[in-house]
C-alpha cells in the first residue's frame, strides 16, 4: 500500500467518524458532501476512477440537495404548525 | 432507549461486528495481487473480443449488460416513486396559497462571485458530461457517470439562484421524457441483439479499431441510453425535492 493510499484511508476513516458524531442535520449534511470527495480521492488512488467519477456528484451534490431541501421543508412545516398553535390557543 | 441502554448495546454490539469483520477480510488478496479466473477472463475477452479499453463499461453494457438493465429499471422506478409521494404531498397541502411571487425565487444569498461561478460550471460540466458518455467504453466513465454530471449542470443554475431558470431550462416534462426514454432506449438496443445476433444485449454492431471513437460494437449506444436516463431520472429527483421548498404554482412558470 502507498502512502497516498494509506492517507487517503486515513481521511475517510476521519471524515466517517466527524460526520456520524456530528449531532447538527445541517452541519452533518455539509460534512457529509466533503467526506463525500475524500471518498473519491480514495477510490481513485486505489484505482477505481469509474466510481470515484459518481461518487463526486453523488454524494458532493446529488445527495446533500436532497438532505438539505427534505431539512428546510422540515423546518417550514414546524414553522407552519407553530403559528397554528399560536391562533388556535 | 436512554443514552446508557444505547451505550451498553453498542458495547456489546460493536466489538462483536469487529470482531466479524476482521474474520471475514482476513485473508483477503492484498491490493492489486488478485488473480481470480473472472479477472483474467474478463481482462482477455472484453479488449480482445469487443473492442472495448474501459473494462467497467464493458462489464456494464457487455457482459453483464442484463444486470444493468435491472439496475436501469431500479432506478426508473424509485424516481416515479419519489414524484409520485412528493406531488401527492404538493397537493395535499393546498399549496397554492403560500406560493410566492417569481421575483421571490432568488435567493438572497447569491453573490455575484457564486454566479459568475455558475456561469463558468455550467459549461464544463456539460463538456465532461458529454464527454464521459461518448468514451465510456474507452476510459474511465460511461452512462452512469456521464448522466449524473450532466444532470449536474443544470444544478449548477440553482447556485446562481435561478431556481426558475432552472425549471425553464429542464421543464418536468422534457425530465420525465428523458429518464422513459433513456430507460427504454437502453432495452429496446438489447433487442437489436435479440434480432440481428443470437441473444437479448448480444452485440450487433461492427466492433472498429480499439480505441477509437466508434468501437466497443454497441456501447457507446447503451452508454448514451444510460447516460440520458441517469440525467432525467436525477434531475427529476432534484427538482420534485426543491419544489417542496420553493413552491411554484403551474402557471406561473
Amino acid at each position: 500500500m502507498s502512502a497516498l493510499q494509506a492517507v487517503a484511508l486515513l481521511v475517510v476513516v476521519a471524515g466517517g467518524t466527524a460526520v456520524a458524531l456530528t449531532p447538527d442535520p445541517l452541519r452533518q449534511t455539509l460534512l457529509l458532501s466533503i467526506y463525500g470527495l475524500a471518498l473519491a480521492i480514495l477510490f481513485f488512488v486505489f484505482q477505481a476512477p469509474d466510481v470515484a467519477l459518481s461518487e463526486i456528484v453523488v454524494s458532493g451534490v446529488g445527495l446533500p440537495v436532497i438532505v438539505l431541501a427534505a431539512l428546510r421543508k422540515l423546518a417550514q412545516d414546524r414553522a407552519r404548525r407553530d403559528s397554528e398553535e399560536e391562533s388556535s390557543s | 432507549m436512554t443514552r446508557r441502554g444505547r451505550l451498553a448495546l453498542f458495547a456489546v454490539a460493536g466489538p462483536g461486528l469487529l470482531a466479524v469483520l476482521v474474520v471475514g477480510l482476513h485473508g483477503l488478496p492484498s491490493f492489486g495481487d488478485f488473480h481470480g479466473v473472472y479477472g483474467l477472463l474478463v481482462d482477455r475477452i472484453e479488449p480482445g473480443q469487443r473492442h472495448a479499453t474501459d473494462i467497467v463499461t464493458a462489464l456494464n453494457f457487455d457482459l453483464r449488460a442484463f444486470d444493468t438493465l435491472g439496475e436501469e429499471f431500479i432506478l426508473f422506478a424509485s424516481v416515479t416513486g419519489v414524484a409520485l409521494l412528493l406531488r401527492h404531498l404538493r397537493h395535499a397541502e393546498g399549496d397554492l396559497e403560500r406560493s410566492r411571487s417569481v421575483a421571490d425565487h432568488r435567493f438572497a444569498g447569491a453573490s455575484d462571485a457564486l454566479r459568475v461561478m455558475s456561469l463558468v460550471l455550467i459549461p464544463l460540466l456539460v463538456a465532461l458530461g458529454v464527454y464521459l458518455a461518448l468514451h465510456g467504453a474507452l476510459t474511465p466513465g460511461g452512462g452512469f457517470q456521464a448522466g449524473i454530471v450532466l444532470a449536474a449542470g443544470p444544478l449548477a443554475i440553482l447556485l446562481a439562484g435561478r431556481y426558475l431558470a432552472l425549471k425553464r431550462v429542464a421543464p418536468q416534462w422534457a425530465l420525465e421524457a428523458l429518464d422513459a426514454v433513456g430507460a427504454t432506449a437502453y432495452a429496446a438496443i438489447g433487442l437489436g441483439g435479440l434480432i440481428f445476433a443470437s441473444a437479448y444485449l448480444e452485440n450487433f454492431l461492427p466492433l472498429g479499431t480499439p480505441g477509437e471513437l466508434l468501437s466497443a460494437g454497441m456501447m457507446p449506444l447503451n452508454s448514451i441510453a444510460v447516460g440520458l436516463e441517469v440525467t432525467g431520472a436525477f434531475l427529476l429527483t432534484w427538482t420534485e425535492f426543491l419544489d417542496q421548498d420553493v413552491i411554484v404554482g403551474r402557471d406561473e412558470l
